[in-house]
């Protein structure tokens, strides 16, 4: 049993990763169907808002094909999100705190995932932690 | 329009939402005790997708009725997502027979009713 364990927990796309990938499949989706919505029907109205809904819905997908490929690149391509996803979340987080005039519209990190049950910013942090227990 | 109500919010959404909140404790409870995804859990995921896709069919009633939800486009898009998280759930469980195929029925039973409850609210808006 601990053998296999320890075997299995070399790969990022087994396991908890598993769960990791499901969670980040259904961010995926939400960012996706939001970020689609919005651009096709009120562009206008928070053009940056938008556009970064649209980035954080492509980041969620290639980290979900990141850990479901499981190989080194996809280690790394998996790192590269999370990285990205941790500094969107916080950095989108703070400015829409700040100037809550650039962001009229809410998007998945704005308020730090608030909307989203703060999953957004526990998200790249379990992926983080689990790419570096998988290393 | 005289109200006849939502399609989607009465006994049936209810009873979707109360059948998957069941199947996400059931699995978390597998999951808290290093069990693999069991038959009460595939079974609990068909039988909400049933629920579910009887919530399509009621909307799909309504619409032909001539009743339009408050903003199409998001309840579209919630009516999709919604009718296709249980099987993925049970897809992904299927590829993952350990405590965490449990583990991830329960996360995609936990966001089912919030999805329920997003496509009810994009039925209303008009309503306020």
């Amino acid at each position: 049993m601990a053998e296999l364990k320890t075997a299995r927990l070399t790969r990022t796309n087994a396991g908890p990763g598993r769960l990791l990938i499901a969670v980040y499949l259904l961010f995926a989706i939400a960012a996706t169907s939001r970020a689609g919505l919005q651009i096709a029907t009120k562009f206008d109205q928070a053009p940056l808002a938008y556009l970064l809904s649209a980035l954080a819905a492509a980041v969620y997908i290639v980290a979900a094909v990141g850990l479901a490929r499981a190989g080194h690149a996809g280690r790394r391509v998996a790192l590269a999100c999370c990285t990205v996803e941790l500094v969107g979340v916080v950095g989108v987080g703070a400015f829409s705190l700040a100037r809550p005039d650039l962001f009229p519209d809410e998007t998945v990190w704005s308020g730090f995932g608030s909307g989203y049950g703060y999953i957004p910013l526990v998200l790249p942090i379990l992926g983080l932690a689990w790419l570096w227990k998988t290393r | 329009m005289t109200a006849t109500g939502s399609p989607v919010d009465g006994l049936l959404a209810t009873v979707a939402i109360v059948l998957s909140l069941l199947v996400a404790a059931w699995a978390l409870v597998a999951a808290l005790r290093h069990r693999a995804p069991d038959r009460v859990q595939l079974v609990g995921l068909g039988v909400l997708e049933l629920a579910l896709l009887g919530l399509t069919v009621l909307a799909a009633l309504a619409l032909g009725g001539g009743e339009r939800p408050g903003e199409p486009g998001a309840f579209f898009g919630y009516l999709v997502t919604l009718v296709c998280l249980p099987p993925l759930a049970a897809v992904l469980a299927r590829m993952e027979p350990t405590r965490w195929g449990s583990a991830i029925v329960c996360a995609v039973c936990l966001v089912t009713p919030v999805v329920v409850v997003r496509l009810q609210q994009t039925w209303e808006v008009l309503g306020g």
